[in-house]
């Protein structure tokens, strides 16, 4: 417990004071760079909570990235730039998408779950192609950044800043639900759906309930993700999009609190690292995940924590 | 309590319930057995809701719950053990129990109090462990305990849920003499206390607990008595107390 809080300040400290250290020493890239993997380690938290704390494998969950990044591309293309507005949008959007969703593949289980989720989110990245008003295939250019007033996001290091509240707030409240009556039945299902059952847990509200909390978590990942590209394209609801977040979980450590974090910045960072040194960096990263999954059974949090239960 | 009439289970072309009639009585021990493949398991597995049967009734304390799943079976009051171990093995013992004390403390939709540190959840999860004899085991991992003590958590969760009913299915598999010995013992316990239909193997054991007998064979039930008449019953010896 007390290394664990020993660890997050020690991160958390690092990351505050990246920004300035980082332009001092002229590397503003990296801020941009670390800016992005705390956003989509906010959709890997997100991830984390229905498929490590509640078993259920979602290949789809680029689809709320998409939503909150169209919340805020749409909303801007009709003249309504007010940031509040984007993020109250891309959360609710994201929760009734989930809602649908959820409330068709959670009847299911094991491999019809995961291609039911791919399939719905396939949809909607397929409905992204095809709407020619907002860009097609071509995505579209963000006419301005949500204005959210007291921060500026035009400014990348108080938009760093923002990244870094957020994703530090969802660590935060994951923690709080996973360990809250709610979280401790979506657990136990997972560790034994038929004991659940006997006992007398309704196993499929629950579930409903964690995919839709999930769902709203990422589309506010999402509308952080469109502001940060400043441009919106179906290919951020893409297959490879989902498997790239469930990588992250998965690498970091299924059902840990520090796991999606700790897998969004290695799998980041490699991937930039490795391809600074060459083209083919891809053959060098593939066999290192595997390699980390095969030795890293509990995923890269799992060298330093013991699970929790 | 607990009322059964004209219950039937097919699987394809095998009737592995037979329309099979029962009444448990408040307060008693009701012991069924029967040879293996008898349909001990497919019987008790309907009565807790988790085969729907094919036909006939199931009517537990004036309510008809033939159509009712197995949460909300037990939610009713219908607790029930597995014979084949299943706990939650990733939690420790007394987590175990609190969790069976959680399903029937209403809803579980709470988000933010951390519920491992939840008095309300905890203080009777032990006393129900206590009660067992696994107090002393209570923060132990349930996947590092010995496999006889696996099958008091699992008895344990059951009774957490303050049940009507107790269903318990071959709570001595794959125990040793000793273990089952002491399993048998506080199941004697039990007794009286609680309303229990006991599936077992072990003949013996059924007739040192059971008040009634039931005597299933190819998914019919042929007899049901008091222990000595289902011992002298010359149907039952011939069909499976002879065999021993």
């Amino acid at each position: 417990m007390k290394s664990r809080l020993i660890g997050w300040s020690i991160a958390v400290l690092v990351l505050i004071a990246a920004p300035p250290l980082l332009l001092a020493i002229g590397q503003p890239f990296y801020l941009d760079l670390v800016r992005r993997i705390m956003i989509l380690a906010i959709a890997a938290i997100s991830l984390n909570l229905i498929l490590g704390y509640g078993g259920m494998v979602s290949f789809g969950h680029a689809a709320y990235i998409g939503i909150g990044a169209y919340a805020v591309g749409i909303l801007g293309f009709y003249g309504m730039f007010n940031g509040w507005l984007h993020l109250l949008v891309a959360i609710v959007a994201s929760a009734l998408v989930a809602l649908a969703i959820g409330a068709v593949s959670i009847r299911t289980s094991g491999v019809y779950f995961i291609m039911i989720t791919l399939a719905f989110t396939q949809m909607l990245y397929y409905l992204g192609i095809s709407v020619a008003e907002f860009g097609g295939d071509d995505g579209m250019r963000l006419k301005r950044r949500s204005h959210l007033g007291i921060v500026d996001l035009n400014d990348p290091v108080q938009f760093y800043y923002v990244a870094l509240v957020v994703m530090l707030v969802t660590v935060y409240i994951t923690h709080r639900i996973v360990n809250s009556r709610f979280g401790l039945v979506l657990r136990a299902t997972k560790s034994n759906e038929a004991r659940s059952r006997a006992v007398g847990f309704s196993p499929y509200p629950y579930r409903l309930t964690a995919f839709v909390i999930a769902g709203a978590i990422c589309g506010l990942a999402g509308a952080l993700y469109g502001n940060h590209t400043n441009y919106i394209t179906p290919g951020l609801m893409s297959w490879q999009q989902s498997g790239d977040i469930m990588f992250m979980v998965i690498l970091g450590g299924m059902a840990s609190t520090a796991g999606p974090v700790l897998g969004a910045f290695v799998l980041l960072l490699l991937e930039d690292l490795l391809s600074s040194w060459t083209q083919y960096w891809q053959v060098i990263l593939g066999p290192l995940l595997v390699l980390s999954v095969l030795f890293f059974r509990r995923g890269l949090a799992g060298i330093f924590y013991k699970p929790d239960a | 309590m607990l009322e059964v009439r004209q219950l039937v289970k097919n699987f394809g072309a095998l009737r592995a319930t037979d329309g099979i009639d029962l009444e448990v009585r408040e307060g008693e021990t009701h012991a069924i057995i029967g040879p293996n493949g008898a349909g001990k398991t497919t019987f008790i597995s309907q009565l807790a809701g988790n085969l729907r049967p094919d036909g006939g009734r199931i009517v537990f304390g004036g309510e008809d719950i033939t159509q009712l799943s197995a949460p909300r079976r037990a939610r009713k009051g219908l607790a029930r053990s597995f014979q084949i171990t299943s706990i939650y093995p990733e939690f420790t013992a007394v987590a175990n129990v609190a969790l069976a004390v959680q399903a029937h403390a209403s809803h579980s939709f709470r988000f933010w109090r951390d519920a491992r540190r939840d008095p309300q959840l905890l203080a009777p999860a032990r006393r129900v462990l206590e009660d067992v004899g696994l107090g002393a085991r209570a923060n132990v991992l349930a996947a590092n305990l010995s496999h006889g003590e696996q099958r008091q958590l699992e008895v344990a969760m059951a009774l957490a849920t303050r049940p009507r009913l107790l269903l318990l299915d071959e709570p001595m598999a794959g125990m040793g003499i000793e273990e089952s010995q002491r399993m048998i013992a506080f199941l004697a316990t039990l007794k009286g206390r609680h309303t229990i239909v006991l599936v077992e193997h072990d003949v013996d054991a059924v007739f040192r607990l059971a008040d009634r007998i039931s005597v299933l064979v190819y998914g019919r039930l042929i007899a049901t008595g008091a222990p000595e008449a289902i011992r002298a019953n010359p149907e039952v010896r011939a069909a499976y107390l002879g065999e021993d």
